[in-house]
């Protein structure tokens, strides 16, 4: 199967993004450099194409008990204008995948991982009852994250509304760069920011593409490839799907357990994770930083006096710190902040200070 | 890309320019570009012996770790400590100031195994 490409396509190229294949997209892994791209987006502004991500919507009268039962956040406190980060479980409480709701008045818009787009939608159609209508929209819809602390000064130039008052987790429907749009103020890096969701027509992107960075010129705007998001996310301690969550794993140990509405109603996975709960998280996904000149990656094992008990799930250098940074499950007992562990770096054990998520702090 | 003539290459990236009964060894600029931001580079120390196509250190770019494998055999005479502080000389100045280490050539006869300019253009074009 070839890969697909978004509408950004032919620009990546023109602009020398090194182009690799993501969960069957062919997206730009970097342009100029990711320490490079992730200090503009930390410092002044970068854009990044993620139109790979997954759109379905959700419409009908039973929309919202539909969601209010396949998801663990509380969508019933979700008003038109919101948008909600939340995960969709399996019985055992294992995650299907993190995700985004948006209320959009008549219907909901969700917003999945690219990777995991056909299972959550043929986990989410199984599941449909009553008044449901569940579309997959992911190849209609562009969507551009423009992030860092010039991303406002920069879209300002663009729209007649003022961005200001578009609070976090919240969105409005506008037009910028005289395009319609859903201007969202969220993102994947922690840096004051906003994601565009607009119709996925080659002409659109191209005039999108050109207003934003003409308008973000004076600030040393840049392009950011999926290098550096990986990097800007996990100096915020955020997790990634296939990495840090997955089906083995539950929003209890994972972090998440602020997303996990138990006392919501019935949800599926609530049961499991109430038990979870009551028993206590046998693990926790923690932070840890290496002092050493070494870098741990993903699958590395991770132990404790000697004996291993887990591996790395994700594993960077910070650009931001200057040293190797990463996550990993450790057992309850050993899951403080100050305690240590091992990394086993091709052959070589690199202790390992247990830290407290975000890396970086944000204002 | 740049392609210095007077170098000769290895299948696996690295370079070595030979003057005399000493080499001078680092990586091209095609595997620095593949490779990305460097951020940290492992190195023998001078004393160690290199074997030829056998791992001598490694180094590490923000997205990935690389084997480094010596072009040819002999002793480390030197290791470039610039690298060490300012490892993106390697991602600028592959030939020139991001070099790795100096040896004293064991068996001169090594060389001929090495790939020239052309023949490792053809390598990377593939």
């Amino acid at each position: 199967m070839t890969a697909k490409k978004t509408a950004f396509n032919d620009i990546h190229a023109s602009l020398g993004g090194k182009l690799v294949e993501f969960a069957g997209f062919e997206m730009p892994v970097q342009y100029s450099g990711i320490i490079q791209e992730h200090l503009a987006v930390r410092t002044r502004v970068g854009v990044f194409d993620v139109s790979h991500m997954g759109e379905f919507e959700v419409r009908g009268n039973d929309a919202l008990s539909f969601l209010q039962r396949m998801t663990i956040n509380d969508v019933s406190k979700l008003t038109e204008g919101r948008a909600q980060y939340s995960a969709l479980c399996y019985e055992d409480g294992g995650i299907v995948d993190d995700l985004l709701v948006y209320h959009c008045g008549s219907s909901f818009m969700l917003v999945v991982n690219a990777s995991n787009i056909q299972k959550d939608f043929e986990w989410l159609r199984a599941h449909v009852k009553g008044g449901v209508e569940l579309s997959d929209v992911s190849d209609a819809i562009s969507l551009l994250a423009i992030q860092g602390p010039h991303s406002l000064g920069t879209l300002q130039k663009l729209t007649a509304i003022n961005l200001k008052s578009i609070e976090y987790y919240h969105h409005v429907r506008e037009k910028l760069a005289g395009v319609e749009m859903l201007i969202s103020r969220t993102g994947y890096t922690g840096e004051v920011g906003f994601e565009l969701y607009f119709e996925a027509k080659g002409h659109l992107a191209r005039t999108v593409w050109s207003a934003v960075f003409d308008a973000g010129k004076e600030f040393g705007i840049l392009p950011v490839g999926l290098g550096a998001r990986d990097t800007l996310r996990l100096e915020m301690g955020y997790c990634l799907y296939g990495n840090d969550i997955d089906q083995t794993t539950n929003p209890l140990e994972a972090g998440l357990g602020w997303i996990t509405k138990l006392n919501k109603g019935d949800f599926v996975g609530r049961d499991a994770l109430v038990k979870v709960k009551e028993q206590g998280v046998r693990r926790k996904l923690m932070g840890f930083t290496l002092a050493e000149k070494a870098v741990a990656r993903y699958g590395y094992p991770l132990s404790i006096d000697g004996s291993e008990i887990g591996h790395v799930t994700s594993g960077t250098f910070s650009p931001s710190l200057e040293q190797a940074i990463g996550m990993g499950y450790v057992a309850v007992e050993h899951a403080q902040v100050g305690g240590t562990v091992t990394v086993g770096i091709r052959g070589k054990q690199v202790p390992a200070s247990l830290v407290r998520v975000p890396f970086v702090h944000k204002s | 890309m740049n392609f210095p003539e007077n170098l000769k290459y290895t299948k696996d990236h690295e370079w070595i320019r030979v003057e005399g009964g000493t080499g001078w060894i680092g990586i091209t600029d095609y595997a620095q570009g593949e490779l990305g931001d460097v951020v940290y580079v492992e190195l023998p120390s001078a004393g160690a012996k290199l074997q030829q196509g056998k791992s001598f250190g490694t180094i590490e770019a923000v997205k990935a770790v690389s084997d480094l494998y010596a072009p040819i055999g002999g002793e480390v005479v030197e290791v470039n400590g610039d690298i060490q502080n300012t490892p993106d000389l390697v991602n600028k100045d592959p030939y020139g100031r991001g070099w790795m280490v100096k040896v004293r050539i064991a068996d001169p006869a090594e060389i001929a195994t090495l790939l020239d300019v052309e023949a490792y253009k053809k390598l990377v074009a593939k």
